[in-house]
């Protein structure tokens, strides 16, 4: 243990305790700009700055630890001055037309201008401007980069895809995609970590709610939503709502008041890719020797994207069922088509995701079967989502409960925990089990799977048959797994990944709470609504089972490949 | 008013004398990684800041060329703005009416064709072509990356076993760097921006003078691999070879035609500089993980190369540079002429030197002259001079070494170029002739080159002359293998492949020419990696040493510890180690003037410490 001082308060930590975190340990504030725990501790951005009794300059307290003996001051003159200077810096190279900024709310930079009382900027204001493809899923705004480092590191440390780099040196230091390539032509897997740990505006997603808001107005069309199942464990943060407050029902009635004709659950869907994805394992594991093993699952379109660029061999192994959300618009646009009696073409399909890729996922021609344009016409992160019920001016405090749309809003929990790291094996299996047995096992009898860890390994137990299988998130786990399966170190059965950390409750489109991660919180909420839920196994969900009974026949059959299966390897990258 | 006034110091201009010494410091230490454009840039803005502002060329002309390489770095120049800075350059270079202005230019131009590269991919890239990977300078300059922040941190938290432990990571010549060095990761050392560089190699010294080395067991070794790798020369580098090829599991064969390892550290360097217990030290533990060894071995005579690529799976020809460079002027074939090659051999062979009574003259200018001549001070020599054709400050023996001959009694006799050997009857040299010369024009390295003066020759009486001027490498009959050469340099790859059979590789001074013991140790580590790969292995050479965090100190300008050595009128006496090491006091206090690049600046971000390869 080591003792020391702050601001005249004695305090004993353990060697190798960073000033910064002793401070918050006695609730002692220090502000900080570019410091994300174990991501990006480099003192980049001088906020954190401290003084140390006896030592003229001052030191950055998130990469720096407290030593014996020493007496530290967060909020000396000398601090308050330099700090807010490095501020004013910062701010003069940073495009601050804050009311149309996407991040105007949960702004880092603009909340510690704010906390310093910064009105006027002593210096010249330059700002960067590089080009960009504004119809890339992902936007990067070079006028509101403060250099932070963040999305280098996340994209390198995390997600180990590369995309961000440092160019140039001095005062012409800056951030772009390594060696300036046009992003698109870079395997970008569009996870949108480096959005979430942006603390500006310099990242953000493509907005496509202008799309959405004049297909509402367009009267010749039907607008129908699906919610993704992590959306409904995030949307409330957007309103400052605690779990309790944020309901299911609420979210529902918000969404109505949006404009959407009908508004539906990617949870039936999530359903109908168990049915499927369920019984392609079962086929793959009784025909083990021609089968492409182990299979991996193929509802995370980050996944795939990086599957086809670093791991090509691998692209057969992708289960073919579509993601919930391809699902979701084929059958749309085509058995829903038919009981509202219109041509597909009068539908627009909008999904809420809590992800970034997905935008590239509804665009892919090859996954388009419905014969209308798109099957998925726009998919909206939860983040565009949150600004179009303000857009909306819809009052929080006076929502009433409301529930989804029938048929295609009946989900059960097995759907819900889609949008957690390990639920689509947990659904998967509880419903393999019931394929192979006719019974259903404990609904939380594969609850194993579950967990925090990027890599998860176990084997389950599906009527005497032994299944090896792994839950991964991350693309930096990933890669490390890929490795291993290519080298032979490892070999499973069935594979779920996620290429965000702690699955899509950790998505790119989620909610953005400056260093914090969120996912396990969120996970956490869609576990509790699986619990609470009546149906909670896939192949229950009656209006799933309406379906096969009324359009699909049974899974993989002929009108199901045709409508619900993809090859990811013929995909437009 | 005084008709005149005599000059007094005004602060503002001592001031500024005072920042340009700074200036010339800080731009010694620039930092590796930064855009070389915009420090051209840079030092065109300086060039232009001292013009006077009469002539066109300079005063507007270097105006131009900034807004011209401005535009380069904000991405608006195409090849035609390169064409003009060019052109612009060229003119002001030809017309401006002084210095200020045509050297401005002239800096730019050799700018221009030597950072061709960084220029065309501004212009093309809108880039750098350089990356954001700035390094660790002192690691950077350092041949074998050495992770030096992190042993002079544990040096100087008393922690010297862990310091050697993590020096031998990537250098198993601990001692033999401590002692004798070139010290290349002091050049861009950052603490040459506030006072001056850290005295690393003095650190080093402590480290290995301090620490129990019996005590610190050899690295864990992989599985064997049942592959067998011949070394040819048991030099720093085929041993640093054979070092880490054990630790990846592979079994090395060292063949050595002299009677002892070490190569040049035992055959070249006299025990002066280098005790030969010291040497022992590194060469013991690198022995100890299980190296074979064929001492009096030689390649060709005792072993054929053919049977050695039968036998084994690799072969790495690391032989150096033992041969003289040819010295042929007249009466060069006299008694008594002898090479710095055979003299430094036989002291390293512990043959008795007398020079007793004897006056001695040395040719050369270089470290190996200084050895000689110091040598020769110590076999008893009645009188040593050194005959150098250009100027002392044009040696390329390193000051030091220079400054400690003197101390001991050698004199220099400069600018003077040898003309011919004078020898007896018997054929016993009696004196060198040698022709005065003048400093003229510099050469192509920056060095003034010596032409004859208008003046007679001299003739000084000699009775042992030693012949320094250079070494070479005798690689016939690995040409005749079909493994390239030039100018008897063996040719290699980046990476230390031959152009022989493949599994045959090669480094150290056979590959470079005569260089020093740390470059030759780095290409050691270089080929043990690619023969590791070659023999199809990825094995990792790694340590687990914690590096001590930063310790929070006032950057204060303070005085660097310099190494002492013992009093000149003793230590010409006798062949011990003349450098003394650091106390500890001292020792504490040097390693808390590094100022940590690994953790504090870039290295924190990218660059940083490599803590495998």
């Amino acid at each position: 243990m080591v003792n020391a001082k702050i601001n005249g308060i004695e305090i004993q930590v353990e060697k190798g305790t960073t000033i910064l975190d002793a401070a918050r340990e006695k609730g002692i504030r220090i502000p900080t700009l570019c410091y994300l725990k174990e991501i990006n501790e480099i003192g980049a951005c001088r906020v954190c700055l401290v003084e140390i009794g006896g030592k003229k300059n001052l030191v950055a307290a998130c990469n720096n630890v407290v030593e014996e003996g020493m007496e530290i001051f967060t909020n000396s003159p000398k601090v308050q001055s330099a700090r807010r200077t490095n501020v004013e810096l910062i701010l003069s190279q940073h495009d601050f037309r804050c009311a149309t900024c996407v991040r105007g709310n949960d702004c880092n930079l603009q909340r510690l201008a704010r906390e310093l009382n910064i009105i006027e900027i002593p210096y010249k204001i330059e700002i960067e401007n590089q080009p960009w493809d504004h119809s890339f899923p992902i936007i990067r705004d070079s006028a509101k980069c403060i250099k932070c480092m963040r999305c280098v590191q996340v994209c390198d440390k995390i997600q180990t895809m590369g995309v961000w780099d440092i160019i140039n040196t001095g005062k012409r230091t800056s951030v772009s995609t390594v060696d300036m390539q046009n992003i698109e032509d870079m395997d970008c897997a569009l996870c949108g970590q480096c959005i979430t740990h942006c603390p500006t505006g310099a990242l953000r997603e493509r907005n496509d709610t202008v799309k959405v808001m004049d297909a509402i107005m367009d009267p010749d069309q039907i607008v129908i939503a699906q919610i993704a199942p992590a959306v409904r464990a995030a949307w409330g943060e957007g309103f400052g709502l605690s779990t309790e407050q944020a309901t299911v029902g609420k979210m529902v009635s918000a969404a109505r008041q949006i404009g959407f004709d009908y508004i539906f659950d990617t949870d039936f869907s999530a359903d109908l890719t168990i049915m499927e994805e369920g019984h392609e394992l079962l086929e793959r594991l009784s025909h083990e020797k021609d089968a492409k093993m182990p299979m991996f699952t193929s509802c995370c379109p980050g996944w795939v994207r990086f599957m086809r660029s670093q791991f090509p061999d691998y692209v057969d192994n992708l289960s073919t069922a579509k993601s919930p959300q391809q699902m979701f618009g084929a059958i749309a646009k085509t058995y829903y088509a038919d009981i509202l009696g219109v041509t597909p073409d009068k539908i627009t399909c909008v999904s809420i995701m809590p992800c970034t890729a997905k935008k590239y996922e509804c665009a892919v021609p090859q996954v388009n079967d419905s014969g209308a344009d798109r099957d998925v016409d726009v998919s909206l992160t939860t983040r565009e989502f949150i600004r179009m019920l303000r857009a909306a001016q819809v009052n929080i405090d006076t929502l009433e409960e409301d529930a989804f749309d029938e048929p295609l809003g009946i989900g059960t929990g097995a759907g819900v925990i889609f949008g957690a790291t390990g639920g689509v094996m947990e659904a998967a299996l509880r419903s393999a089990y019931y394929f192979v047995t006719g019974k259903n096992p404990g609904a939380d009898d594969f609850s194993i799977v579950r967990g925090e860890d990027g890599i998860r390994e176990v084997t389950v137990d599906i009527a005497g048959t032994p299944v090896h299988a792994a839950v991964v998130s991350g693309l930096g786990n990933a890669r490390n797994l890929m490795e291993r399966v290519s080298r032979g170190e490892v070999s499973y059965d069935f594979v779920e990944v996620m290429a965000c950390p702690g699955g899509c409750a950790g998505g790119g489109g989620q909610p953005i709470h400056d260093g914090l991660e969120l996912a396990c919180q969120r996970g956490q909420k869609l576990y509790a609504l699986d619990k609470g839920s009546q149906l909670r196994f896939s192949h229950e969900n009656p209006a799933i089972v309406q379906a096969y009974d009324k359009f699909l026949d049974r899974p993989l059959s002929h009108k199901s490949h045709e409508l619900l299966h993809t090859r990811q390897a013929e995909w437009d990258l | 008013m005084s008709r005149l006034t005599v000059m007094t110091d005004d602060r503002a201009s001592s001031t500024t004398l005072t920042l340009a010494k700074e200036f010339k410091q800080r731009i010694i230490a620039s930092p590796p990684g930064v855009c070389l454009v915009e420090m051209q840039l840079a030092m065109l803005k300086v060039c232009h800041a001292q013009s006077c502002g009469k002539c066109v060329p300079c005063r507007d002309g270097l105006g131009k060329l900034e807004d011209l390489l401005e535009d380069v770095l904000n991405n608006r120049a195409t090849e035609n703005t390169l064409a003009l800075i060019e052109k612009t350059a060229k003119n002001i270079e030809l017309s401006a009416d002084c210095a200020i202005g045509f050297e401005a230019a002239r800096m730019v131009l050799v700018g221009l064709d030597g950072l061709q590269e960084d220029y065309i991919s501004h212009v093309k890239h809108h880039r750098c072509s350089g990356s954001f990977e700035q390094p660790i300078p002192c690691i950077d300059q350092c041949p074998a990356h050495v992770d030096i922040p992190g042993y002079i941190a544990l040096t100087g938290a008393g922690r010297y076993e862990d310091a050697v432990r993590l020096i031998r990571k990537d250098n198993p010549f601990p001692v033999a760097c401590a002692l004798i060095c070139e010290h290349p990761c002091e050049q861009r050392c950052r603490r040459n921006m506030l006072d001056s560089s850290v005295n690393i190699r003095g650190l080093k010294r402590s480290a290995v003078d301090f620490a129990d080395l019996d005590s610190i067991p050899v690295p864990p070794k992989a599985e064997p691999t049942g592959k067998r790798i011949a070394i040819i020369g048991g030099g720093p580098s085929g041993l640093t070879t054979a070092y880490f090829l054990q630790l990846m599991g592979h079994q090395t064969v060292v063949f050595e035609e002299k009677p002892a390892l070490g190569g040049m550290l035992r055959y070249g360097i006299p025990n002066y500089r280098f005790p030969r217990k010291r040497l022992a030290q590194d060469i013991d533990y690198i022995l100890k993980t299980g190296v074979e060894v064929r001492l009096n071995t030689q390649i060709g005579r005792d072993i054929s190369m053919e049977d050695l690529e039968k036998e084994y799976d690799a072969i790495y020809i690391s032989i150096g540079a033992q041969t003289d460079k040819n010295f042929d002027i007249e009466g060069a074939d006299s008694l008594n002429v002898i090479s710095a090659v055979n003299l430094l051999r036989d002291v390293g062979l512990e043959k008795r030197l007398d020079f007793s009574g004897l006056k001695v003259a040395v040719i050369g200018g270089g470290n190996v002259a200084m050895d000689c001549a110091r040598t020769a001070i110590r076999a008893n020599a009645e009188k040593v001079s050194i005959i150098y054709r250009r100027q002392e400050k044009d040696m390329t023996a390193s000051p030091v070494e220079v400054r400690g001959a003197i101390e001991e009694g050698v004199e220099l006799f400069t600018l003077q170029a040898p003309l011919r050997v004078e020898a007896d009857e018997e054929g016993k040299a009696v004196a060198l002739w040698t022709q005065p010369q003048i400093s003229g024009l510099y050469d192509r390295n920056g060095r003034p080159k010596s032409n004859k003066a208008d003046k007679d020759p001299i003739r000084m009486p000699a009775d042992i002359i030693l012949v320094a001027i250079g070494q070479d490498i005798e690689s016939e009959q690995f040409e005749e293998q079909g493994i390239s050469t030039k100018w008897n340099r063996i040719i290699t790859d980046e990476g230390g492949k031959t152009t022989g059979n493949p599994g045959v590789f090669s480094g150290g001074d056979c590959v470079s020419g005569p260089a020093t013991v740390i470059k030759a140790i780095a290409a050691g580590k270089v080929v043990a990696a690619n023969i590791d790969e070659y023999l199809g292995y990825h094995h990792e050479i790694t340590v687990d040493v914690d590096i001590p965090s930063p310790l929070m100190n006032d950057k204060l300008p303070s005085g660097r510890i310099h190494l002492t050595e013992r009093e000149a009128c003793e230590r010409k006496n006798d062949f011990d180690g003349i450098e003394n090491a650091m106390s500890r006091e001292e020792t504490i206090q040097e390693a808390a003037r590094c100022l940590r690049c690994d953790h504090y600046g870039c290295g924190v971000l990218r660059g940083g410490r490599e803590l495998r390869w």
